[in-house]
């Protein structure tokens, strides 16, 4: 199991070194270069050139690389001149941070929520018309962009219904106590009810419109392992020594069928966060995707650097996690 | 163990990656293209027989047919020019931002007086223009990469292949916005271009699986035995015979193009020029009228969900009748 670990975070390393070269490669490529990358705005010849001196752009390639690299390892990317103007790039990546952990986690728990149950019972009555009409709706759910998918909620429940909030983390009134940064948990930490109810309005719209993005793979996941399950011998042993149909369903096929749901919740980190680009843009939610978005049409060099590093980083992270999940969970993997 | 129902599915209980899981998904089709021993009536044939009665096939065919068509006669069949503002004197910032329906408006204007259903219309042809193309770039690029692999094998095979695999692992809509941030003044081929590039290793991977599954047949064997060169093997006898599974991989590709480039345009990466007009866009800029009028929003999102539908359909269903599971 060790080795297994060893080996992963060896490869983990080996992929985050060529992810810091395809950085570095984009950085270089970028309009005007990595000096206008990060004097943004606030260039001027003197300023330009005194930088390209202290960058040592007239160094050959490996070793501006490896500059590059102690930049990246010391959290110095430059200044915000877009999204935040004037706020360390780094900080205004860790400041969005948490708006859009609580996001991906509430819509991750309402994908789980409504779609497990519904991947099973579509199974468990495949081909019927409930089973028809489910797979047909997640046909269609693929042609629907996100982003229209989060207009549609915004116009009827907070624009037309007017049941809650049309955009941002917080209402203005409120006067809340930020401890963790996660508006919802701050407000119960700090027993201010009305501080967590208000966040967690202002959450609901965006994270239910980001929720179908994990929904459609719980679900066809769900249906396909239930499905594959419902077929294998043991169910049919089981049935024939005469056991009832709830232990049959809760142990035999729900169990077994439940592995490879739980690791592929794991996985939807990637489209999660290219849909919290759209769904918090829609929002005007003030996340880490908001200021994707943002900086990519600005062009915040500098915030862009930290934010595509730190998306990969943290994907890699989770790939690494759910790798090792599985091991513990299948020792077959192991031996890979 | 017994038959699973969908085998792309079925690939993610064992090996758990995003990465691994697009793999697999793309292996599952290439395998699509084997070829089946059995006498009787031809691959192709067999499964047009199944699609002719398929009514999901018939219907993403007939969503495409009639897209494809009114992108072809858009600028005749629009009742208005897209740049023209007939509408422009019932344009009132603060209490009518965007003219209604009315008589020779069926759909009314946007908020610049100009004629929405003329600019539906014709954003069909940007739509057409820019799925087509990323889809043809990444099928080319897919397909050249994939033959290098597939046909030499070896160090250039495993090297082609890790270069792939990395770029599988990247979040496809990320890796767009990235290379859509490179342009130095952003149009419509931007969005064709970053497309296109997260379209070339699911090609190069799909083509490259369904080649090896070529090398080892009998009619290869028979030709290289007859000494034919290896670069007729190749392109007479190999690439023929795999290009299938592709062909299908691009139809879903294109519902897919369709859908990214109206995120990258929604998000402001695409072409900035707002007078030709082109659904994502359109749908970027009726975000603005959320309250005063929504149907600018309605109309090109049904579009572009139609449209993608469409695609999707046709394209699942080939995958489907191209799959020796279902074969019988």
């Amino acid at each position: 199991m060790l080795r297994f670990v060893l080996r992963r975070l060896l490869q983990m390393c080996v992929v985050v070194l060529v992810l810091s070269m395809l950085l570095f490669a984009w950085l270089r490529s970028l309009p005007g270069g990595p000096v206008s990358a990060i004097l943004g705005e606030r260039q001027t010849p003197e300023r330009r050139a005194a930088l390209e001196a202290a960058l040592g752009l007239d160094e050959p390639l490996p070793v501006q690389y490896q500059k590059f690299l102690q930049r990246v390892l010391q959290g110095e990317f430059g200044v915000s001149t877009k999204v935040l103007p004037g706020t360390d790039a780094l900080d205004v990546f860790l400041t969005r941070l948490p708006a859009t952990i609580e996001l991906a986690v509430l819509a991750l728990l309402l994908a789980v929520v409504i779609g497990i149950p519904l991947g099973y019972f579509a199974a468990r009555r495949a081909g019927s018309a409930v089973d028809t009409t489910t797979v047909i709706f997640s046909l269609i759910g693929v042609a629907v962009p996100v982003f229209f998918t989060a207009f549609l909620l915004k116009y009827f429940f907070a624009v037309e219904w007017n049941l809650l909030p049309v955009s941002g983390r917080q209402s203005t009134g409120i006067d809340a106590t930020r401890v963790t940064g996660l508006f919802v948990l701050d407000g119960i930490l700090t027993r201010e009810w009305d501080a967590a109810w208000d966040a967690l309005k202002h959450l609901i719209l965006p994270a239910l419109a980001l929720a179908t993005i994990p929904f459609a793979v719980i679900f066809r996941i769900t249906r396909a392992s239930v499905l594959d399950v419902l077929d294998e011998d043991y169910v049919r042993t089981a049935e024939a020594k005469g056991l009832s149909t709830g232990v049959i369903r809760s142990r035999h096929v729900l169990r077994n069928a439940m592995l490879p749901v739980l690791t592929t919740i794991g996985l939807q980190a990637g489209g999660l966060l290219a849909g919290a680009v759209l769904t918090e843009t829609v929002f005007s939610y003030r996340g880490v995707g908001e200021a994707l978005a943002t900086s990519f049409r600005e062009k915040d060099y500098a915030v862009l650097q930290v934010l595509i590093l730190a998306a990969a980083v943290i994907y890699v992270v989770i790939n690494l996690l759910v790798d090792i999940a599985y091991a513990v969970i299948d020792p077959r993997i192991r031996t890979r | 163990m017994s038959d699973p129902i969908d085998p792309a599915v079925a690939e993610d209980v064992r090996r758990p990656s995003y990465g691994q899981r697009r793999r697999d998904r793309i292996d599952a089709l290439a395998q699509a293209g084997a070829v089946d021993d059995t006498p009787g009536v031809s691959l192709i044939r067999g499964a047009w027989l199944r699609l002719r009665r398929n009514p999901v096939f018939l219907t993403g065919a007939a969503i495409t047919v009639c897209f494809v068509v009114l992108a072809i006669i858009a600028p005749w069949i629009a009742p208005w020019d897209v740049t023209a503002r007939p509408l422009l004197d019932e344009v009132r910032p603060q209490t009518n931002p965007v003219p209604g329906p009315q008589p020779g408006h069926p759909l009314g204007g946007d908020d610049r007086g100009r004629d929405l259903l003329s600019r539906l219309i014709v954003g069909s042809r940007q739509t057409l223009i820019v799925g087509v193309f990323a889809t043809l770039f990444g099928l080319i690029g897919g397909v050249i990469l994939g033959t290098i692999a597939g046909a030499i094998g070896g160090a250039v095979d495993s090297l082609v292949m890790r270069i792939v695999d990395v770029m599988l692992s990247i979040p496809s809509l990320l890796l767009a916005f990235t290379v859509a941030s490179l342009a130095r003044s952003p149009s419509q081929w931007t969005l064709i271009v970053s497309i296109a590039i997260i379209q070339i290793p699911i090609f190069a991977r799909l083509l490259r699986g369904s080649m090896l599954a070529q090398r080892s047949s009998d009619h290869v064997l028979a030709a290289r035995s007859l000494g034919v060169k290896k670069r007729a093997i190749v392109f007479r006898h190999m690439l023929p015979n795999s290009i299938g599974p592709v062909i299908v991989q691009a139809t879903l590709s294109l519902a897919v193009a369709i859908i990214d480039a109206a995120a990258l345009s929604f998000l402001g990466l695409g072409n900035p020029d707002q007078r030709q007009p082109e659904w994502g866009q359109m749908l970027g800029l009726a975000q603005r009228y959320i309250s005063e009028a929504p149907h600018l929003a309605f109309y090109p999102a049904g579009c572009i969900i139609v449209v993608a539908l469409g695609f999707t359909l046709m394209g699942e269903s080939l995958r489907e009748a191209l799959d020796p599971k279902t074969r019988r």
